[in-house]
């Protein structure tokens, strides 16, 4: 699949051939991924359309906005208000239907929901039935698109956090192995069981509610300070709360299974071997137990990823956060077809976009991407 | 029997176990003892509520058990009928009749009631009665209230008329009623209370009856909501629910995941590759909305939610696991003797190699429980509940709509917390205690 065997021996420096193998060979693995990943998100948008046209929604949702613009279209033009009302009627029926052939609904629901596809693919799902953006507009796209960022701010920051201090903890839990704190983590490793969100609401409970220390949710103040330094501030005070409702939900099972990956990698012997060589600790951990387990935790962490995306819906909800959860719950709340079609497609482009950086860390940290899989292996 | 029996003893060393399974066989319990004393549709009708279930709770009441907390005696909720005695009926010279009654009642707590109000109801044709309402105070002060002409049933909120709140110069009604003196010299009085009602009835079989409730502060073993619904109702009830889906969708799921990667793994080729694909393709969708998308168009039924939730999930990374495991067994020596004797292609899948793996799911199983009780939750906060049957999750949604944390209503949200954590916790350490005991390759802690 990687195209034959390395035939630089490891070890050598890499000649101008073998540099071009490897980039190959790295082009071919991101090609790859890319490949599967833009069909996982064309399978679940298409899935979307299906099952939100099965009932028949995605075509009242374009009827819908074709005798909107009917109706507008009617009454923007002077002249036309003269016209008696019946001939009125049958210009309106008449533009609906217009729209409707151009539209497509009256073709086959084949042909249609490939056309839903492409268009959803694209975001271009027209105007939201009720929701606006913050800036008054009606176009999907926009509303989505104005709510990307705080979804992004949040879940960067605690998807951050979470990866350094898990991997950090597990690297100094594998030193303590059998010690209190270790005993306590496995213990607590459970607790992951139940997601962010829940965390959330206690967090805001004695946090907020008792202590008065930190905000109920929201993201900045209200009103939101003018300067920068305090809008930052301010920010950064919002962001405490769901950022440690994320990490609490997640942290003490990946302490725990990383934990236990560093253990039975520090038994081989090959660090025994760096150990006898008077090596450093922190040299040996980075250079012989990190180096091996960051692949398949990069894999595992990607999964992680995964279902914390979808468990962002609920916890900005909780934490009213207005990312992309807060849309989708006001979303479901008013009915907004165009808008949750909408939030389904981004979710997926989201979820394929964590995976393909992941992806890309894992090419560049493990050698088998590089030099081809058969060529480590014997 | 012998190996159970020796599973058991090594349970002892797994405290974690014992405690987890000690939790869920209570869970277990609690369910049992719910389905068998409230029947279910009982509890529907008691959950969707409306008018005349739960007129005389208190409107968001703390538990009782609150009490325990606090210093001061909060109070309960007081009714009291004319229909219980102390009615006189009294004939008049020019043939109407006086009905006199008094409700009497102590009132000892520290704080005050949450409401007063009054349901009047009467049997007349065509003329409605008079009524004159009089409240005494144990200190012998006295308010008369508006007079009524009741027709039929008459809910009187005493606390929610304004015009006597002005007339009184109150802040509240409850204070005019309970507090002596004003201001800041204004206490609670403690002793006995009296509502006077006094009616004219004007037709020879027209009958009144009173009947009053001082709304308390708190209620039951789990307090009321906004509705004034009794919390222990949807607390008790999610328990059986919670259970059941949690069960039915990590059962659905793990057959269905089994069965696929065994049958992929047995024919190999070109099925087991595509099924490897949608696996991958599967992990990657964004499951949480397509669920979203199901229960807006078509049904937020429960039971819909799971079938499209077991469908979401079957091609789960746990066919990997298992394809790996498969792997291994389809050249183990028994399968090859059972080819021998000619047992065919899906003998061998349903008879041979899925028994033989159950044994090793069952942690992952039991660890799998949680997530999809939870997966309910999350789907009631999003609005997307069942409408009928009261769970846990609707509870929480419920409590997240009317803001309770922010107004510090923390018991409607602390109680299914507290449960959907102790389900959570329980099948998680049960699971993660079998993990280590049946792979003693993680057996690390």
């Amino acid at each position: 699949m990687h195209g034959g065997v390395s035939t630089a021996p490891l070890g050598v420096p890499p000649s101008r051939s073998a540099l071009r193998e490897t980039l190959s060979r790295v082009g071919t693995y991101t090609l790859r991924r890319v490949v599967v990943l833009l069909v996982t998100v064309v399978i679940g948008t298409y899935l979307a359309v299906l099952i939100a046209n099965w009932g028949g929604e995605v075509d009242r949702m374009r009827e819908a906005q074709c005798k909107e613009q009917a109706g507008m279209s009617l009454q923007a033009d002077p002249l036309l208000q003269l016209l008696p009302p019946q001939e009125r009627q049958r210009r309106y029926e008449q533009e609906v239907e217009r729209c409707k052939t151009l539209q497509g609904l009256d073709r086959p629901f084949l042909q249609r929901s490939l056309e839903y596809l492409v268009d959803a693919l694209t975001l271009s799902l027209g105007r939201a039935n009720q929701l606006t953006s913050d800036s008054g507009s009606r176009e999907v796209r926009n509303i989505l698109l104005e709510r990307l960022p705080a979804t992004l701010l949040l879940f960067g920051t605690a998807d951050l956090v979470l990866f350094f201090m898990a991997i950090s903890l597990a690297l100094f839990l594998s030193r303590q192995y059998g010690s209190f704190l270790d005993r306590v983590i496995v213990a607590l490793a459970p607790t992951s069981t139940a997601p962010g969100w829940f965390y959330g609401i206690f967090l805001i409970l004695i946090f907020a509610g008792l202590l008065h220390l930190l905000p109920f949710g929201g993201m900045v103040d209200i009103p939101p300070p003018t300067d920068t330094p305090a809008y930052a501030t301010s920010v950064l005070r919002h962001l405490i709360l769901p950022v440690a409702a994320i990490v609490i939900g997640s942290i003490c099972l990946s302490i725990y299974s990383w934990r236990t990956f560093f253990l039975i990698y520090s038994s081989e012997d090959y660090v025994e071997m760096a150990k006898a060589k008077g090596l450093t600790s922190s040299m040996i951990q980075r250079r012989y137990i990190l180096r091996p387990t960051l692949p398949p935790i990069i894999t595992g962490f990607s999964f992680m990823l995964i279902s914390l995306w979808q468990g962002a819906i609920i916890l900005e909800t909780v934490f009213n956060w207005p990312g992309l959860g807060r849309l989708l719950y006001s979303a479901i709340g008013s009915q907004d077809t165009p808008v949750i079609i909408g939030t389904v497609v981004i979710y997926g482009y989201l979820l394929a976009l964590t995976v393909f950086v992941l992806d890309i860390v894992y090419a560049l940290i493990d050698p088998r991407v590089k030099v081809g899989e058969r060529g480590v292996g014997t | 029997m012998s190996a159970v029996l020796a599973g058991l003893r090594q349970l002892r060393h797994y405290p974690s176990a014992l405690i987890g399974m000690t939790i869920v066989l209570s869970l277990l319990l609690l369910a049992l003892l719910t389905v068998l004393t409230i029947p279910y549709s009982e509890a529907i009708r008691m959950w969707r509520g409306g008018e005349g279930v739960w007129d005389e709770n208190p409107e968001l009441a703390r538990p009782t058990w609150f009490q325990l907390f606090s210093a001061r005696k909060l109070p309960q909720t007081i009714i009291v009928d004319t229909r219980q005695g102390g009615k006189e009926i009294a004939n008049q010279p020019d043939g109407t009749r006086i009905v006199n009654a008094s409700l009497r009642f102590e009132f000892p707590y520290d704080e005050l009631p949450s409401e007063v109000g009054l349901w009047l109801s009467t049997t007349h044709k065509e003329t409605q009665p008079f009524v004159m309402l009089r409240w005494l105070k144990p200190n012998g002060q006295e308010i008369a209230f508006e007079e009524r002409t009741p027709q039929g049933k008459d809910r009187y909120f005493l606390s929610r008329d304004e015009r006597l709140r002005e007339r009184l110069k109150a802040r509240s009604i409850e204070e005019a009623l309970f507090y002596e003196g004003t201001g800041s010299n204004a206490r609670l009085l403690r002793g006995t209370y009296e509502l006077a009602v006094e009616g004219i009835l004007f037709e020879p079989d027209a009958d009144l009856d009173a009947r009053l409730v001082v709304y308390g502060k708190v209620h039951g073993i789990a307090g009321t909501d906004a509705q004034r619904r009794d919390l222990g109702v949807a607390l008790l009830w999610g328990t059986p629910i919670a259970l059941t889906f949690g069960l039915l969708a990590a059962v659905g799921t793990t057959v269905f995941s089994l069965t696929i990667s065994a049958v992929g793994t047995w024919f190999g080729g070109r099925l087991d590759a595509i099924i490897q694909r949608i696996t991958e393709v599967n992990a990657m969708l964004p499951g949480l909305t397509l669920l979203v998308m199901i229960g807006m168009f078509y049904s937020r039924s429960l039971w819909v939610m799971l079938l499209a939730i077991i469908l979401l999930s079957m091609f789960s990374l746990g066919i990997k696991t298992y394809r790996a495991i498969f792997l291994s067994l389809k050249e183990a020596p028994y399968i090859e003797a059972a080819r021998a004797y000619g047992a065919g292609s899906l003998r061998i899948v349903f008879r041979y190699m899925i028994p033989r793996v159950i044994p090793m799911l069952i942690p992952a199983f039991v660890t799998a429980i949680p997530g999809f009780v939870f997966l309910e939750a999350s789907l009631s906060i999003l609005g997307l509940g069942d409408p009928d049957i009261p769970t846990w999750g609707k509870l929480l949604s419920d409590a997240y709509a009317n803001e309770a944390l922010f107004k510090g209503h923390y018991y409607w949200v602390l109680e299914p917390a507290v449960l959907l954590m102790l389900t959570g916790m329980s099948f998680a350490m049960s699971g993660f205690a079998l993990d280590r005991m049946f792979n003693p390759r993680l057996r690390t802690a």
